[in-house]
């Protein structure tokens, strides 16, 4: 096969794709991290759901995860072609904000079921989550309550790089918020609970699962996975003391679309049961607005943190440089 | 070879068309980054620790890797045993995983629940640790060194049959063929091989990260991924990607420099066999030693990714398959295109040589040194007022995978290109053979066995890549390596090991029918 036929066929492949009833619907443009739209993420039952009320075209593209899809809007600067922005979390949204791109919403108050107080005009959370140690229960049965017993326990654990993953950021943060000036030291005492930090979730979360570590950075919902889709309730996140740090993915409209207000109906529809009841068992997360028919069976069984931490968009731009130099000092001694 | 100082001449001009291509890829897309940042970025401190970091660990590696390659090669050369081209097929194999696979199947043997230290706390020793400066090393081996063998063994294979025999004639025992014809063939061959492997472990990022233990395991490429990801800094991240530039230029001008043609003169095309002068127990129990321990180390973590995998196998939904499908189709456009483009380059260097063709050679290796997110999003700047990326996604995935197995199927022509221009260059000159003609009689011919190795190893190669798909991806259109992250990103961690077989099966099965392709007659 020459190289055009190549290109020929792909063309055609790409041509076939796309439905061609779809050229006379506006389109409207979303963009999100990778996992949302795989085949085993919430993207495709979302797509149907919307499209089945919209009489529009939802067009999904994807960038790696939530940092370099926001790495690919500034890139692509007010040209972008999105209309909406999809999966962006309180660690990235100063950042977006100070870029101008985004706009107001116009959803008025909505009383979200988020662990904290939300009224951000441009940034409208879809699903929240706490971080959390995660362990195996049938291998683990000291569980340390909070950082300090973590470092002074001989339990190896495995987190992942701030400077490469959202959650890796998101652990340092939670350090930084619970400990402030003390995080460094939380760091040292931590360095030989550490056997590894990885490039990623996946590569962190599949490293716990084949025992190289007793515990791993990952989230409070991870269990119900285990739970649900596995029928296995081995998997736990431990309840840490001064709290959990909370991640809030949000969504946000794009000034310059031309598709204002569908995107503003992609907005309201984002925060509606048809939307919410996918989140729990596709993004393993909690819904920003619990759905009528309420959590899945399952999601009771997960712990509550006391407490829930969170640094506002602002500070945690700010705290995020101290506390990564904080981390390395700590972690290249 | 200021006998043929001739005008560029027509393998010299498609030469330097492929080098073009790979500076454009390379320099231009770096190019595009630093014109939409507006100017260089400053490297601080912890830059200039994962610049030195870097370099140690990938010189480290390089040089276990081609050392311990060394008798490797040597023992494969001279012995024949049943399932002896399947181990050199199966030895192929870490070099084309993805890295998260390969990582796992490493960390299944040697990690801290892995088999090796099972054995050990049987027998009451203290476990030994992956993580940290030797399991970078040690996974960079894993992932190098069947390379190296390959590298070395076709340089083996390249001494024509006649100088064995004649050896064997005059009675030369071990040590004289080592001096008169494996040390200058060595010399040709090593430099090379040390700089492709210097150079793979120059831009490693996922592997020193993951095993390295911490922050002290900083490489170039995570420098650049956090400049360009948290902080969105393109001019630090240009920056970082021209010192990668730099490092790799002057690796390539040293190695190159270092190399020496062996200068064996022609042969019948006849594989050395038996040919190898006295031979004694001691020697075939050595052999016999060294290959059962490579291939215990680089299959045992082979056979854990299989072990975990296989069970999953039969559960594999649709979408995995396509995007299997999808992953051959890249594969095959992307080996045609990097055995052309290899060609061209090998043929222009030998044509043009002296410092013209260094040159080209060095061009040729600096695709090795790009770094994969500068081109990605390089060329994602380059190509946005055109075009919608989405819809690029696949064909540049094709381009930048070609020109990243440009440097091995460089590396596995040029001595053969060479062979033949020292050996039938003046019997085709003096028999008016030229372009089309001289290309199919003669010079084909003669490189079927490293084309048809180049061919496998691109193939593999652009199979397991993740490569640019990520940045550009379309969301219907993924790859297997993608949809293999995919699968872990939704816990699917068995599924996840499932198409980590498939993958790594259809990347073998490429490599294999390339590679037997190109060795189909040459045992005659």
């Amino acid at each position: 096969m020459t190289k055009t036929d190549f290109s020929a066929l792909m063309i055609a492949g790409f041509l076939a794709a796309a439905p061609l009833a779809a050229q006379e619907k506006p389109v409207l443009n979303v963009y999100t991290y990778d996992s949302f739209v795989s085949e085993w993420g919430p993207g495709p039952a979302v797509e149907t759901a919307f499209e089945a009320v919209c009489g529009c075209d939802l067009r999904f593209t994807s960038a790696g995860d939530g940092a370099a899809l926001l790495a690919r809007v500034l890139l692509e600067g007010a040209g972008t072609e999105a209309d909406v922005v999809l999966g962006l979390d309180t660690n990235l949204t100063a950042a977006a904000a100070e870029s101008g791109i985004f706009t107001n919403h116009a959803l008025g108050p909505v009383a979200f079921d988020l662990p904290v107080d939300w009224d951000d005009p441009v940034f409208v959370p879809y699903d929240w989550g706490y971080f959390a140690m995660v362990y195996d229960k049938t291998k683990t049965a000291s569980v340390p309550a909070d950082f300090k017993a973590l470092a002074a326990s001989d339990l190896k654990i495995i987190i992942e790089d701030p400077r490469a993953s959202t959650p890796g950021l998101g652990l340092l943060l939670w350090v930084k918020a619970a400990y402030g000036d003390r995080a460094g030291d939380i760091w040292a005492a931590l360095a030989d609970n550490i056997v590894t930090v990885t490039p990623g979730w996946s590569e962190a979360y599949g490293l716990f699962l084949k025992g190289e570590a007793d515990m791993v950075l990952s989230y409070t919902t991870s269990p119900a996975y285990h739970l649900i889709a596995e029928d296995d309730d081995s998997k736990a996140a431990a309840a840490f003391s001064e709290g959990h740090y909370l991640q809030v993915e949000v969504a946000a409209r794009v000034a310059a679309s031309d598709q204002g207000d569908l995107a503003e109906r992609f907005l309201a529809f984002m925060i509606s049961p048809a939307f919410q009841s996918i989140i729990p068992e596709t993004n393993w997360m909690y819904p920003a607005v619990i759905p009528p028919g309420g959590l899945p069976k399952g999601f009771e069984t997960l712990i509550t943190p006391r407490k829930a931490l969170i640094f506002p968009a602002d500070e945690a731009r700010k705290a995020r440089k101290e506390a990564l130099a904080e981390w390395l000092a700590a972690l290249s001694r | 070879m200021a006998r043929r100082a001739l005008p560029i001449g027509p393998a010299g001009w498609l030469g330097a068309g492929s080098a073009s291509l790979v500076l454009a890829l390379s320099f231009g897309t770096l190019g595009a980054v630093l014109a939409r940042s507006g100017g260089w970025g400053v490297l601080g401190p912890a830059d200039w620790a994962a610049v030195r970091f870097t370099i140690t660990q990938a010189l480290v590696s390089a040089a276990l890797s081609v050392l311990l390659a060394v008798p490797a090669a040597r023992a494969l050369a001279r012995r024949q045993f049943r399932g002896r081209g399947l181990l050199i097929t199966l030895l192929g194999a870490p070099f084309i995983l993805p890295v998260i696979v390969a990582v796992m199947g490493l960390l299944a043997v040697f990690g801290r629940s892995g088999l090796l230290n099972g054995a050990l706390g049987a027998l009451g020793v203290a476990p030994v640790s992956i993580y940290g400066f030797q399991g970078v090393v040690l996974a960079h081996v894993f992932f190098n060194l069947p390379l190296a063998v390959r590298l070395i063994l076709q340089g083996w294979l390249a001494i024509p049959a006649e100088r064995f025999r004649l050896a064997a004639a005059l009675g030369m025992g071990p040590p004289e063929i080592a001096r008169f014809l494996e040390r200058p063939m060595l010399k040709e061959t090593l430099p090379g091989a040390f700089l492709a492997i210097f150079l793979i472990c120059l831009t490693s990022f996922a592997v020193a990260l993951t095993l390295g233990g911490g922050p002290g395991a900083t490489t170039i490429e995570l420098a650049i991924y956090q400049a360009f990801r948290f902080d969105f800094d393109l001019g630090r991240a240009a920056t970082l990607a021209l010192a990668q530039f730099a490092i790799c230029i002057a690796a390539a001008l040293a190695a190159l420099r270092l190399a020496t043609p062996s200068g064996f003169g022609a042969g019948l095309d006849r594989r050395a066999r038996v040919q190898w002068g006295a031979d004694g127990a001691a020697l075939r129990i050595a052999d016999a030693l060294i290959l059962t321990l490579l291939s215990l180390f680089l299959l045992a973590p082979l056979c854990a990714v299989l072990a975990a995998g296989l069970p999953n196998l039969g559960g594999l939904t649709a979408p995995v398959w396509f995007a299997a499908l999808r992953s051959l189709g890249v594969a095959l456009a992307s080996t045609l295109v990097a055995l052309l483009l290899a060609l061209c380059l090998a043929l222009g260097i030998v044509r043009l040589g002296g410092g013209r063709g260094r040159a080209l050679e060095t061009i040729g290796m600096l695709a090795l040194a790009a770094s994969p997110l500068v081109i990605g999003t390089g060329l994602f700047i380059l190509a946005r007022p055109f075009a919608n990326p989405a819809t690029l996604a696949l064909p540049v995935t094709t381009l930048v995978n070609a020109v990243m197995a440009l440097p091995f199927a460089l590396r596995a022509l040029l001595p053969a290109v060479r062979d033949e221009d020292e050996g039938y260059g003046h019997l085709a000159e003096a028999l008016g053979m030229r372009g089309l003609t001289r290309l199919r009689l003669v010079t084909l011919p003669r490189l079927r066995r490293p084309l048809g190795f180049a061919a496998g190893l691109a193939a593999a190669m652009s199979m397991g890549d993740l490569g640019v798909i990520a940045l550009f991806a379309d969301p219907g259109h993924a790859t297997l390596p993608l949809q293999l992250y995919r699968l872990m990103a939704a816990y699917k961690m068995g599924d996840a090991a499932g198409a980590a077989v498939l993958l790594m099966a259809l990347s073998l099965m490429l490599f294999w029918l390339f590679d037997r392709g190109g060795r189909v007659d040459a045992d005659a």
